[in-house]
């Protein structure tokens, strides 16, 4: 027989952490930090909502781009939060998640050979939905000197005439670094110089906590060629639920929304109600969680630098990103041992990209209790070794 | 009162048992700045005390608790007050308020038994001058104090690691 897998699929790497992910669920009594979701329930008015609407029937296909109801309602709370002006009709595509976003994103902008710059360390999909594309990831790296934000020298300097687009992700999975108006303002001047494309994956704006979320589109002229990717799933603790969104000037909102049509047609019309009443109702829900994150962000970095790996403070998303460097082991190393000798699970920096090595990333989506146990844990692991 | 303490009456509410120190670490104040906020709200009565939510259930000491409700006849001069405050002297009445609609005042009372609570309705408080009617409905289960379920949920399945 023949071998049947593709090229393309063969070209992406197995997962970084699937011998942790096995060996964890062997284990008892794990505390894992190594979650990238909320540890909260969805508030209950979200369920209620959808539950209620399946009640009624309310469970036939959408339109592609999503319920208007939806549409309407995220173009007004975009308007009002982030100031981007994306018109409900033309410009807001639902999607299946942020991940189907990505992908529908990439594939509408990638052309085989093209080069696609990646801010790094990122989340683990950006790379393989280029390479599915037939485009070629590009890692730009983040340091831990500029507080892991995305530094223009660096861009720059990974910028050739190949270059189609870059991704960023700010607040970022998985440093938690934000960039400000001024730090964006920098790579805008060089993304409109080059004339490339942006896209922006901010499903973590809602959770910053040092001043507020300011968009990549509205900064200078980078709103036409930037596409702005979100969801519900991490303000909203709505991971399963699958409803994320994308938005773009009408011209790119078009080539997404064909691909989007065939691939998905339609995000799941339970997860849209539910993600309608979050923007109607969950507002003071999603504020009670980001103060909650907030306090534990500052017990895991306090805590972490007390107990001997240097973390600097986050100031977006859930994730501590401290430095094992001065224990001598490698970030792999110190993950895997930790795993097996203490039972806390975290994600070694390095299968986020460059300049994720000698790190790990700590998620604080667990209850105070658990983190408390977790950093007293790491504490006699690192004073044993 | 400003937005630090509100955190920490947030804080408070949720866990009184952390420490200064705890609490300090959380929001970035300084220890020493915790417990002088702290101090300053108990000495303003806006931190009234610390206890515990029980699920007396669980416990089972078999206690039994009532919301009854009074129609009273406000007194000239002092309205609901005078009445309110000789009510809730009784070591009985675990809570007490002033309601809108179709009855005035709203006790929580607690006894051993049933008997006993109905005792102290007929004997303490319906004969009060000025209460002109009551109704005595005993909790059967409670479900939530609080802010605190008081039922099992189920944990939902986490994987051990996701990006």
């Amino acid at each position: 027989m023949r071998n049947f897998i593709s090229e393309r699929a063969k070209e992406i790497p197995p997962s970084g952490i699937r011998k942790f992910f096995d060996l964890a669920l062997t284990m008892d009594n794990v505390i894992s930090l190594g979650v990238g979701e909320p540890d909260f329930r969805t508030p209950w008015n979200i369920c209620e909502s959808s539950i209620y609407s399946i009640e009624q029937g309310t469970t036939s296909y959408t339109s592609n781009k999503g319920l208007q109801s939806l549409r309407d309602a995220l173009s007004r709370y975009l308007g009002q939060h982030y100031n981007l002006p994306y018109t409900s009709n033309d410009e807001i595509i639902i999607t299946s998640g942020v991940s189907e976003g990505l992908d529908i994103a990439i594939r509408s902008i990638v052309d085989p050979g093209d080069e696609v710059a990646i801010a790094q360390p990122s989340y683990v999909s950006y790379a393989p939905c280029v390479t599915l594309s037939g485009g070629k990831p590009v890692p730009v790296r983040c340091t831990e000197k500029d507080h892991f934000k995305l530094n223009p020298e660096t861009l720059l300097e990974s910028i050739t005439p190949k270059t189609k687009a870059l991704i960023i992700n700010f607040p970022n999975n998985p440093t938690g670094a934000v960039m400000n108006a001024s730090d964006l303002k920098a790579i805008a001047d060089i993304v409109i110089d080059k004339d490339i494309l942006l896209i922006s994956d901010e499903v973590y704006a809602e959770l910053t906590y040092e001043g507020s979320h300011v968009a990549a589109a509205t900064v200078s002229d980078l709103w036409e060629r930037t596409i702005t990717l979100n969801g519900f799933s991490k303000a909203y603790a709505m991971t399963g639920w699958r409803i994320g969104y994308l938005c773009a000037p009408k011209e790119l909102c078009d080539a997404a929304l064909k691909i989007h049509q065939y691939i998905m047609l339609c995000a799941p019309v339970m997860g849209q109600v539910g993600a309608l009443e979050a923007l109607r109702s969950a507002e003071e829900d999603k504020n009670n969680m980001v103060n909650e994150y907030r306090l534990r962000r500052n017990m895991i970095v306090a805590g972490l630098n007390r107990i001997g790996l240097p973390c600097h403070v986050p100031d977006g998303a859930f994730y501590a990103f401290p430095s094992v460097k001065k224990t001598g082991l490698s970030d792999v190393e110190f993950a895997e041992r930790l795993l097996k000798e203490q039972k806390v699970a975290v994600v070694p920096g390095s299968v986020f990209g460059v300049g994720g090595e000698d790190h790990l990333r700590c998620a604080y989506a667990v209850s105070r209790k658990d983190l408390s146990e977790a950093l007293n844990r790491m504490e006699i692991f690192i004073n044993g070794l | 009162m400003d937005e630090k303490d509100l955190e920490l009456l947030r804080i408070l509410e949720e866990n009184s048992r952390l420490s200064a120190d705890e609490i300090a670490i959380m929001t970035n104040l300084p220890t020493a700045e915790v417990e002088n906020r702290v101090h300053a709200l108990e000495a303003a009565q806006v931190i009234k005390r610390y206890s515990t939510v029980i699920n007396w259930e669980l416990a089972g000491n078999g206690e039994v608790s009532a919301i009854i409700e009074l129609k009273v006849s406000p007194e000239r001069d002092y309205g609901y007050d005078r009445i309110a405050e000789r009510l809730s002297r009784f070591r009985q009445v675990k809570t007490l308020r002033l309601m809108t609609g179709t009855y005035d005042l709203q006790l929580v009372v607690t006894g051993k038994n049933m008997q006993e609570v109905s005792r102290f309705v007929s004997e303490h408080v319906a004969p009060m001058d000025r209460i002109r009617e009551t109704a005595t409905h005993i909790i059967m289960k409670s479900y939530k104090e609080n802010g605190h379920a008081l039922f099992e949920q189920q944990e939902s399945e986490r994987l051990p690691y996701s990006f």
